[in-house]
């Protein structure tokens, strides 16, 4: 599940990069929407939101390229966007409007499950899946208290830090999500850090799907200086050495084919 | 002063959850959740140990120089021609503005965690000073985030950062300024929180440092208080502050809060005009969103995008504000003004003639809304100033806008 920056260097580009991760054969695709201020983020995708922003990016710029866009996709759209964002816009009209546009869910990074109560009933009135993450420091009754408000998939991010590539994951890291594994039915998918097909193969017999993001972030960022043609080719290259890592570890990843 | 730390105004409720009114609140990454939550419940054991009191009141008293005097300014009422004008001079503290209070009761906190690494973000360099005090005063490791922007504008004060000991870590992204400086420290909290305090240097973020932060501060607010009682036999009429989180308004304010007969003004940033990225005045011109965790009124795009600030002075220079400023405003408790950069650096001028005092430029703001109330008042009027901090930091910008050479 790649991760990728809507609006760098425009939308036009990252509606290619969508049609390209989706025909090597992505499950999912993670699409963020650029913010002024992500304190989850590493240096990598806060310099693409950056330049989006810097380029004038709108909110319904971003929709309207999805509303056209995924009816051409097998897989679905979950977008990554702060509160920020979504309060400004109205919680029920920026949940109808994505839904629309034909966007499956949404991970809001900075709202914890006990801010989450009034955009969690809008988004399951409308069929929505407002997407919950559980991390290393999350305690263990509290994480099935995320798991039980969660829907679509389980987030659960693999170190305690920002995004960004990392060389090693935490040696406990598979131990704790088999633990969560025994306590919800949903899909679990690990991110944050996660860059290399070894992590893949690390990762994989106990995922329910893998999602990478600042590894995809810097290979997108060269499309400003040089072709595009070449930029979408090493993407969906990398998206296929994930995948192949993928299948060759793992037979029981089914499940987020179908995540929201 | 015996009872420097004990009482509280807050709502116990609001305590609870971090609100006050419906803003406040914690939209921070899952990853802080525990950290806030285990600083929320150090923080009420703290402030049931008379120990913890003891010693806090005891450094107020011998490290910083509490109680901080309260001042008739005589020369300058006069000039105003009405009601008197009367200074709370927190400029008077060690490391020259009210940010210590904050700062030394934080790091009390972190050694209570027993976290011996400590952070801050810092604008102006005031509260990167102040964390940096305190840090060497409990040797604990410091770093500073601060903008590559503000670094270049506050050269004198990131020298002294470095003296104290800290390292002061330049931030390359976004704007460059104090905004960003919050992102990183924020940033390095989400990797570092188990080993690490975030000394927020504001009444702003998630719950619970507005409510940390104020009540540290609301040392100022009960000394004035019981001076006030002390030297006047009666309450001010009038108290004013200048806000850009709030920190300092907040700590003079919240002790008068159930005082219905004093009326509080606190003054943002006007900059040079209304319009956007003229000024630094979210309860002004702004809309409630969400900015660094919590739910308060902010300077932000039709998208919610934070939107930039401007004030000539950088300590005022923020596109949010403390979540409680939003509830008083909301509440009608507390009115909100503004004051624009001609206008403070007028006041500035004027406290300096009058009085000998040179104020930062943060609190010249507070200065100029006391000058035009005290105009409209009759001399049995008291207004109450909150001079946060000291204006030697700022001389030199002050010659550069005037053309002066230093």
């Amino acid at each position: 599940m790649p991760f990728v920056t809507a609006g760098d260097p425009d939308l036009e580009f990252t509606a290619e990069v969508l049609r390209t991760l989706d025909a090597r054969g992505c499950h999912l695709c993670e699409l963020g929407m650029p913010y002024s201020d992500p304190i989850a983020d590493g240096p990598v995708i806060q310099a693409s939101y950056t330049r989006a922003l810097a380029s004038k990016l709108r909110v319904p710029d971003v929709l309207e390229m999805v509303r056209q866009t995924a009816p051409q996709l097998a897989m679905p759209i979950v977008t990554m966007v702060s509160y920020a964002i979504i309060y400004r816009r109205g919680l029920a009209a920026y949940v109808s409007e994505a839904k629309a546009a034909g966007v499956s869910g949404a991970i809001v990074p900075d709202l914890p499950v006990e801010e989450a109560g009034e955009l969690s009933a809008i988004c399951r009135g409308e069929d929505f899946s407002l997407i919950q993450l559980v991390t290393p420091t999350t305690p263990p009754a509290r994480a099935k208290q995320i798991a039980a408000q969660s829907r679509g998939f389980l987030y659960f991010v693999s170190v305690t830090g920002i995004t960004g590539e990392r060389t090693e994951l935490p040696p406990d890291l598979v131990d704790k999500v088999r633990w969560l594994r025994g306590e919800t039915d949903l899909p679990i998918c690990i991110g944050f850090g996660i860059s290399q097909p070894e992590h893949v193969r690390t990762l994989a017999p106990v995922a329910d799907g893998l999602i990478v993001g600042s590894a995809f972030v810097r290979r997108m960022a060269r499309a400003a200086e040089t072709s595009r043609a070449q930029v979408l080719s090493e993407l969906g290259d990398f998206a296929a050495q994930l995948l192949e890592a993928l299948d060759s570890s793992s037979s029981s990843l089914s499940a987020d084919a179908q995540a929201p | 002063m015996s009872d420097s730390a004990t009482s509280t105004s807050v709502d116990p409720a609001w305590e609870q959850v971090g609100r006050f009114g419906r803003f406040g609140g914690r939209f921070v990454p899952e990853t802080l959740t525990r950290a806030l939550e285990e600083l929320t419940d150090e923080f009420q054991r703290a402030q049931r140990d008379p120990a913890f009191q003891a010693e806090l009141d005891g450094l107020l008293q011998d490290f910083v120089g509490r109680p901080s005097p309260l001042y008739h300014a005589r020369r300058l009422s006069e000039r105003c021609g009405g009601a008197q004008i009367w200074l709370k001079r927190e400029d008077l503290n060690h490391t020259g503005a009210h940010k210590i209070n904050n700062t030394l009761g934080q790091a009390l906190l972190a050694r209570r965690m027993g976290k011996r690494r400590v952070i801050a973000e810092t604008g102006a360099g005031q509260h990167g000073v102040a964390t940096a005090t305190a840090c060497a005063h409990f040797g604990l490791e410091c770093h500073v985030y601060m903008g590559e922007e503000d670094i270049r504008r506050q050269a004198p004060n990131v020298f002294n950062m470095r003296l104290l000991g800290a390292e002061v870590r330049p931030v390359t992204s976004g704007s460059r300024t104090l905004q960003d400086a919050i992102n990183e420290a924020m940033r390095d909290w989400m990797a570092s929180v188990a080993s690490t305090h975030y000394i927020l240097g504001s009444t702003v973020g998630p719950h619970p440092f507005p409510t940390i932060v104020r009540e540290f501060q609301s040392v100022i607010g009960r000394e004035a208080r019981q001076q006030c009682l002390q030297r006047l036999q009666r309450l001010p009429d009038t108290l004013v502050a200048c806000v850009g989180g709030g920190s300092n308004a907040a700590g003079m304010f919240s002790p008068f809060v159930s005082d219905s007969a004093v009326r509080m003004v606190g003054v943002e940033a006007g900059g040079r005009g209304s319009r956007g990225g003229e000024h630094a005045a979210p309860l002004n011109y702004g809309a409630p969103g969400v900015l660094h965790g919590s739910f308060s009124y902010v300077l932000q795009d039709e998208d919610g995008q934070t939107a930039p600030a401007h004030s000539v002075s950088a300590g005022l220079d923020y596109p949010g504000v403390g979540p409680e400023h939003s509830g008083w405003k909301e509440s009608g408790r507390v009115e909100y003004t503004t004051c624009g950069d001609a206008q403070a650096l007028a006041a500035f001028e004027a406290l300096a003639m009058c009085e000998g005092i040179l104020p930062a430029l943060e609190s010249a703001h507070a200065v100029w809304q006391a000058m035009q109330l005290a105009a409209e008042r009759s001399a049995e009027q008291v207004i109450l100033v909150c001079l946060s901090g000291r204006g030697e930091k700022d001389a030199a910008e002050i010659a550069r806008l005037r053309g002066i050479a230093t």
